[in-house]
């Protein structure tokens, strides 16, 4: 057996994600070959090396492959992954993009977010936003998976001495071109990858009052999210969203501010190690989650909170 | 042009699912259904552009029990000029929903494919690209806006950084984020027009595709559940807590 995991990466680096992918790979066990498609990556492929655990690196390096347009990537994926018994990538906003393009192409279902590896052929994963898990087995010749990377402890980025192998595959579509990009800046931890997320709801009442919030994530040293109610009222950015249709989080710590605690946003962080609530709603249904819950104003509990810390 | 718009019939995502005793699935007996909600974003993207004189007819298309019809009427409500439901019984993986709505692509030949982004349920978030690659268009996925300019489309997508624009050449695929639109409500008169709307009846043999999977599911459990937590009464008695008894700060 030999898996071929797709490196999420921005030309420049590695994403942490690749780690976790690397991470779920192993436990199905053979070879790991990684594959970068970009344009300008040989930094991102000589990390890659590094990997613990990966044998092979390959790089698709193209002007096409520059923006990683499923409509150009997918076909060297199914292409050079036609001959591998597993296609594994990160179920980040890219590999959610790509891979089920590169199922279809290969004529096989995929399985999304696996948050286990059973055996070779059997994984599980949640449905229902989260409310059950599926035990699901494939009996395709080659299985296409997405992995979500808080399910799997990420392997080393160091110790790993891959050989890297350049492909010569072009793939141009010539259906789809970038035009532009718009990235939200934060010197806080990224939201998936931290270890502490403090995340607050329609009860902060405005964006304004998302200083306390920081305030509290900066002495920390957390990373700021969200919930639906907060994106959509227009207090943060989208990018912030924790839930079934925003970011998965699963850290050691989650303090959930004026979050209510719809199932979507349950289904984002009921991982999370310890969870922390503070409401002044008593019935919240986030307090059925919390491992400890403080019924207070959050105007008064936050920065008293930020102080003792 | 003509857009087609790809519905689901699932549990309402306020109900609180439990999954079956006998481990075969999440038990669906009188739990009340509705459309998908990122389908009904799609519906609602597909009415916006016929309002501003893109879109000439709007095809919306189920695939699911005899029931999804009560799906299709709504968005026939909702704006929708003519339904069809692709009737099966079983449970179709997101793969061999695609290659039904490839047929009804080769058939409709619409301009555009608007589908949600992923079905509440199954959460596989796949349909929309397996059909992109099937058909061999462009995909615009999780898209926040939609801009239709000649033949082609730029649309607007959400990425974990931020957001992202990219420009499709028509005919495309689009799945919707939940930021794109606010989906409208039918109105009373709408509703009973409907019911005078055409909606067509296929079924995969009809269509000449083979539904058959290489998934098989072979349990649903139900997830670990948190042990019962405790409330406490003050932020100092909170911060002693995350410092000496849970050790995370």
């Amino acid at each position: 057996m030999t898996i071929l995991v797709i490196a999420e990466h921005d030309n420049k680096v590695v994403a942490p994600a690749t780690l976790n992918t690397v991470a779920a790979a192993a436990k199905i066990g053979g070879d790991i070959h990684v594959l970068v498609a970009g344009q300008g990556a040989a930094a991102v492929a000589e990390a890659a090396a590094k990997i613990a655990g990966v044998s092979k690196v390959l790089l698709a390096d193209n002007a096409a492959y520059a923006h990683q347009l499923p409509e150009n990537v997918a076909p060297l994926i199914a292409e050079l992954g036609a001959g591998y018994s597993h296609i594994l990538a990160a179920a980040t906003s890219n590999g959610k993009n790509i891979l089920p393009r590169v199922a279809a192409q290969l004529d096989v279902d995929q399985i999304s977010e696996i948050v286990s590896v059973e055996s070779a052929d059997t994984f599980k994963r949640p449905i229902y936003a989260g409310n059950a898990i599926a035990t699901v087995q494939s009996t395709a010749s080659v299985k296409v998976i997405t992995v979500r990377a808080t399910g799997f402890d990420p392997v080393a980025a160091e110790g790993g001495s891959a050989a890297v192998e350049a492909v010569a595959a072009a793939h141009d579509a010539g259906t789809s071109s970038f035009v532009g990009e718009e990235l939200a800046k934060s010197d806080r931890p990224e939201l998936t990858a931290a270890k502490i997320v403090v995340s607050g709801g329609r009860g902060m009442q405005n964006g304004d009052n998302f200083k306390h919030l920081y305030a509290l994530a900066d002495k920390l040293g957390a990373a700021v999210g969200a919930s639906r109610a907060a994106v959509d009222a227009g207090f943060v950015p989208n990018d912030m969203q924790v839930g079934q249709t925003g970011k998965i989080v699963a850290p050691q710590l989650y303090i959930a501010v004026g979050i209510s605690g719809a199932i979507q946003h349950l289904a984002g962080m009921k991982d999370s190690k310890v969870i922390v609530a503070i409401n002044k709603d008593e019935e919240a249904p986030i307090f059925q989650v919390a491992d400890y819950g403080l019924v207070a104003d959050l105007f008064e509990a936050v920065p008293e909170l930020e102080k003792l810390v | 042009m003509k857009v087609l718009v790809a519905i689901k019939r699932v549990v309402d995502y306020n109900v609180k699912v439990r999954v079956k005793a006998d481990s075969s699935g999440v038990d669906l007996a009188n739990v009340k259904m509705s459309m998908n909600p990122f389908c009904e974003i799609a519906v609602e993207e597909a009415v916006r552009l016929k309002e501003k004189d893109v879109a000439t007819e709007i095809v919306v298309v189920s695939i699911g029990p005899s029931t999804a019809q009560e799906q299709l009427r709504t968005a026939l409500a909702l704006g929708a000029d003519r339904a069809i439901l692709i009737e099966s019984a079983e449970d179709l993986t997101s793969l061999a929903v695609a290659k039904l709505l490839k047929a009804v692509v080769d058939k409709e030949q619409p301009r555009l494919v608007i589908l949600g982004k992923q079905a509440i349920d199954s959460d596989n978030n796949q349909t929309g690209q397996m059909l992109a690659a099937l058909s061999g268009y462009g995909q615009g996925t999780f898209a926040s806006k939609v801009e239709i300019s000649g033949d082609s489309v730029a649309v607007t997508r959400e990425i974990d950084g931020g957001a992202q624009t990219v420009s499709l050449k028509l005919p495309a695929i689009v799945t919707t984020d939940l930021r794109l639109n606010e989906p409208r409500y039918a109105s009373l008169p709408n509703i009973m027009k409907a019911k005078k709307k055409p909606l067509e009846v296929l079924t995969p043999v009809a269509l000449g595709v083979s539904t058959a999977s290489t998934n098989k599911t072979v349990k649903v459990e139900a997830p670990a559940a948190r042990s019962a937590g405790i409330k406490v009464k003050s932020v100092a008695e909170l911060v002693e807590k995350l410092k000496n008894e849970a050790k995370v700060i």
